[in-house]
């Protein structure tokens, strides 16, 4: 497949390029969807096409096709090279771009079984077998499971002399239940919301143990239809793992791309509270804020050997002891900036345009655990796997939801509460964090639908979080 | 004989008898020149053909897509689709295909978008650009067109094309933003220098803003606005799916609305996009979801219309298995009051250009939380008098356009952009007795 990709690159530069490079992406996916013991869906998707951006003057000019044959990735080249070119009626600056080492490696994803050679009755099994535990459970209207899994090959080559394979395996699922009341419905997840998914082989499946939550997470479903209501107040308020996981997705990663901080991506996702004058200055949270981007986690969703520019995967410090330090990067936004790149770009399949992506953007654990949080707040509430999130475009205010909650009353769980809600502004809260779990309950959560850019990219990404408390958060807004 | 209906033949035959079959087989190009800091720095485009394929073998069903459409491997990924759907239980749900019937002759087509240019993109973006004055100009300027056939093993066949042109984007000052939409089927009726002076202006108006308090608000919504409305009624609650489920908050032959509240779908309407049949082949025709407030109906596809006891009305989506059949040519009925006659109406209330990052909290009470973005202005007195900062608001949709609730309807209706995307509603300004804003989006 290298012989597409240099095509592509070859057209490219013929074409007026002053740097190219391109991606041949092969790849695979497998979902299956059970509802209510019934098979809803079950789709093989395949794909196959070349990439290629181009780079002249102030514009990348990016075109792709399916068409996987030599001729045809010249082609793609020199459309690229000739779309670049059209950017010049709306010129900038000439865009920058750093030096990076020129690789030549491959890299597979470490992984112990191929999830596409499980039987297909053994995962069907699987769900057909959680639905219907959690369709035993009493007022349970709607069960649901599924799985994924992504078989991925890329080949990578640019103008400089990079020619990189890599071979990833990422496998996921999850199930919930539902319990509708009059007017009402109460949704229970696990492992949380969407599902859980990794980087790795079937094994990230077995991990988790489904049929040992079913009957739990469905019971915990129809007695949120009678459970309390959460009153809005300010309170200490303590999350989940997952629900941490989201919270940093949404309030940190974003922020922390340095397109975001540029403005490119100013008319859609939004832009950035954070500027880069305060980069090393900015308290960003408390003192147990420490927030890394690492690209090596083994076995978290943003997991990879090389980014889609051919920079070798990292970990970066994005927050240290509290002071914002780092950002998400690529070549090009990180020369501008004055920045190392951070080897942070990724397309989603050969027909996207590279672009800044988080990878595993982790909150490092803490001394804790969740029992002796719990045994330390006197007055609070407990909530766990997200059902709702909102924030604006500049990644200040936001309004989480999440599925179930418990008050905690002098060191104890207490009533079940339902239809939880929290908000508040980023480096407010984070400033609240005053206790913070570890050890096993430190979790490289997985979140597979991180949507940018335009045309839409989805993006695979990796959040590692344990349990932590937040003080005088405001809780419980409804309308 | 074209590419896709080739493509579309070939895989039915080499399905043959082994299966009830039904195929989309589709190409065409995308392309998009973005913006930002006032120049263009990333602009794509696309050429590409993929094929779908649903099969059922004795009511054991499978899908399968692919990009690779070779002769050589066409084969392969048939018998691939076929192992599969061997290998499931029975779907007892299943409802068989789509009978041959006529298709409405619609085709929403422009032949100079089809083969729209990176240069006549560009030329979009400039006026947009140049529309402004001391700002800093974002957006893009989208061109795509696609060639679909539909062909299943009972004898349904369709075919249909399609493009569609959009430009949309923001002026930034220090303190604001101000936004511009519009879309057509044909890359002629974009007027980047118009959009760009509304988003220009509104940025201008909006460089001062103030804090005001949360609360209840008379609001007047934009089209932009009033576009993440209909989509999310539609998504969440005139769904087949969510309805048969118990989820939908939609009580058929119901006064749910203001009487003033009209809501239906239609593809063969020439204001609209896209082609006028569905992924299962049904042929789309209007469908009307709200007429005077009551609730008439809702999307089906063939599964949940065979669930209902209906007859499917052509809005299956990919995904729909797991999400429901959804209408994405949707109409809210207009008035005939000018925007100025609207704002003039207000005593005091908010100005919405557009909401952001919408997030439905409860399908069955319609209870959504966002935020207003890129044009949040105060009115007082019939007259935007301030620009206020975007406000966090939590609010039910149904509640909002219900009974006495719809105030007024602008005679402005076009194609919106919604939170999930744009050209799949057409709508007015409207004005509301009242929103719920739950907080500062600054604090």
């Amino acid at each position: 497949m290298f012989e597409y990709a240099t095509a592509a690159v070859e057209g490219a530069l013929a074409a007026g390029a002053a740097y190219a490079d391109a991606r041949v992406v092969v790849s695979k996916q497998e979902s299956i969807d059970v509802q209510n013991q019934a098979v809803q869906s079950l789709d093989r998707t395949e794909q196959a096409g070349v990439g290629v951006r181009a780079l002249i003057g102030s514009s990348w000019g990016f075109f792709a096709t399916a068409d996987l044959s030599r001729r045809a990735a010249s082609a793609a080249g020199e459309r690229a090279a000739a779309i670049a070119r059209a950017s010049a009626v709306v010129p900038g600056d000439p865009m920058q771009f750093a030096d990076v080492d020129v690789i030549q490696e491959t890299y597979e994803t470490p992984y112990v079984e191929d999830p596409f050679t499980v039987p297909m009755s053994e995962k069907v099994g699987l769900l057909v077998g959680v639905t219907k535990t959690m369709q035993e459970v009493k007022g349970i209207a709607i069960a649901t499971g599924s799985l994924t899994f992504f078989d991925t090959n890329k080949w990578f080559v640019s103008s400089q002399g990079h020619r990189i394979h890599q071979h990833l395996i990422e496998s996921g699922g999850g199930f919930d239940a539902t319990a509708l009341g009059d007017r009402e419905s109460q949704r229970r997840s696990y492992p949380q919301s969407f599902g859980q998914y990794e980087t790795g082989g079937y094994e990230a499946i077995r991990t988790w143990d489904y049929a040992g939550n079913a009957g739990r997470i469905a019971e915990e479903a129809a007695a949120l239809l009678t459970a309390d209501e959460m009153e809005e107040r300010e309170t200490d308020l303590i999350l989940e793992g997952s629900q941490l996981a989201l919270q940093i997705h949404e309030s940190v990663g974003h922020a922390i791309e340095l397109d975001r901080i540029l403005g490119w991506e100013a008319a859609f996702a939004g832009t950035s509270h954070l500027q880069l004058p305060k980069l090393g200055t900015f308290q960003f949270g408390s003192e147990l804020m420490n927030v890394t981007a690492d690209a090596t986690l083994p076995g978290a969703l943003g997991t990879f050997g090389y980014d889609d520019e051919g920079t070798r995967a990292q970990r970066v410090d994005i927050v240290k002891d509290g002071i914002w330090v780092g950002v998400l990067s690529g070549r090009d936004s990180a020369a501008i900036a004055g920045l190392p790149p951070g080897g942070m770009v990724r397309g989603d399949g050969y027909n996207r345009l590279p672009m800044v992506r988080m990878t595993n953007v982790g909150l490092l654990p803490g001394d804790s655990s969740l029992d002796e949080i719990v045994a330390d707040t006197k007055d609070g509430v407990y909530m766990a796997t997200n059902r709702s999130w909102s924030i604006d475009d500049k990644r200040l205010n936001f309004q989480f939801g999440t599925e179930i909650a418990w008050e905690v009353k002098n060191g104890k769980l207490g009533r079940m509460l339902k239809n939880p809600t929290y908000t508040g502004i980023g480096p407010v809260f984070w400033g609240s964090l005053d206790r913070l779990a570890g050890g096993d309950e430190w979790i490289h959560w997985g979140t597979p639908n991180c949507g940018k850019g335009q045309p839409m990219q989805v993006a695979h990404t990796g959040h590692s979080a344990a349990p932590g408390r937040f003080k005088d958060v405001r809780v419980g807004v409804r309308g | 004989m074209s590419r896709e209906s080739h493509l579309a033949e070939q895989i039915l035959d080499l399905v043959g008898d082994r299966a009830e079959a039904e195929v989309v087989a589709s190409t065409g190009n995308l392309a998009l020149t973005r913006f930002a800091n006032s120049f263009i720095h990333q602009n794509v485009a696309e050429d590409g053909e993929a094929v779908s394929l649903r099969v059922a073998v004795d009511g054991r069903v499978a899908s399968a897509k692919t990009t690779v459409t070779g002769a050589d491997t066409l084969a392969a990924f048939v018998d691939g689709a076929l192992e599969t759907a061997s290998m499931q239980p029975v779907d007892e749900d299943w409802p068989g295909l789509a009978q041959p019937s006529r298709v409405p002759a619609v085709e929403h087509v422009d032949e100079a978008t089809y083969d729209a240019s990176p240069e006549a993109r560009a030329a979009i973006v400039k006026d947009f650009v140049d529309a402004g004055r001391g700002t800093l100009a974002a957006g893009y300027c989208q061109t795509e067109g696609r060639s679909s056939v539909f062909a299943n093993s009972a004898g349904q066949t369709a075919s249909g094309r399609q493009t569609s042109a959009i430009i949309d984007g923001i002026h930034q000052t220090g303190t604001s933003a101000g936004t511009g939409h519009a879309a057509s089927v044909a890359i002629g009726d974009l007027d980047g220098g118009t959009v760009g002076r509304l988003a220009f202006q509104r940025a201008i108006d909006s460089a001062t803003p103030f804090d005001t308090k949360p609360g209840e608000h008379e609001v007047i919504l934009a089209p932009d606005a009033v576009g993440t409305l209909a989509i999310f009624l539609a998504f969440y609650g005139f769904n087949g799916k969510m309805l048969e489920e118990g989820q939908s908050f939609v009580d058929l032959g119901t006064q749910q609305f203001d009487d003033r509240f009209q809501l239906w779908d239609d593809v063969t309407d020439p204001r609209a996009l896209g082609i006028p049949f569905d992924s299962e082949g049904t042929p789309k025709r209007r469908l009307d979801l709200v007429a005077d407030g009551i609730t008439r109906s809702v999307a089906y596809n063939r599964k949940t219309a065979k669930k209902a006891g209906v007859e499917p009305n052509g809005n299956n989506v990919p995904g729909a298995e797991g999400w429901g059949p959804i209408p994405t040519n949707l109409f809210i009925g207009g008035g005939d009051r000018s925007v100025g006659d609207l704002i003039a109406g207000v005593e005091r209330g908010i100005y919405v250009s557009t909401f952001n990052y919408c997030r439905i909290l409860d399908p069955k009470t319609m209870v959504v939380t966002g935020l207003t973005r890129n044009g949040t202005f105060m009115i007082e007195n019939g007259r935007i008098t301030d620009a206020v900062t975007n406000m966090r608001f939590t609010q039910s949709f149904v509640d909002a356009l219900g009974s006495g609730r719809i105030l007024g309807l602008g005679d402005d209706a076009r194609l919106a952009d919604a939170e999930f995307g744009p050209g799949i509603t057409f709508v007015p300004t409207m004005h509301l007795a009242s929103w719920n804003f739950t907080g500062g989006a600054e604090g």
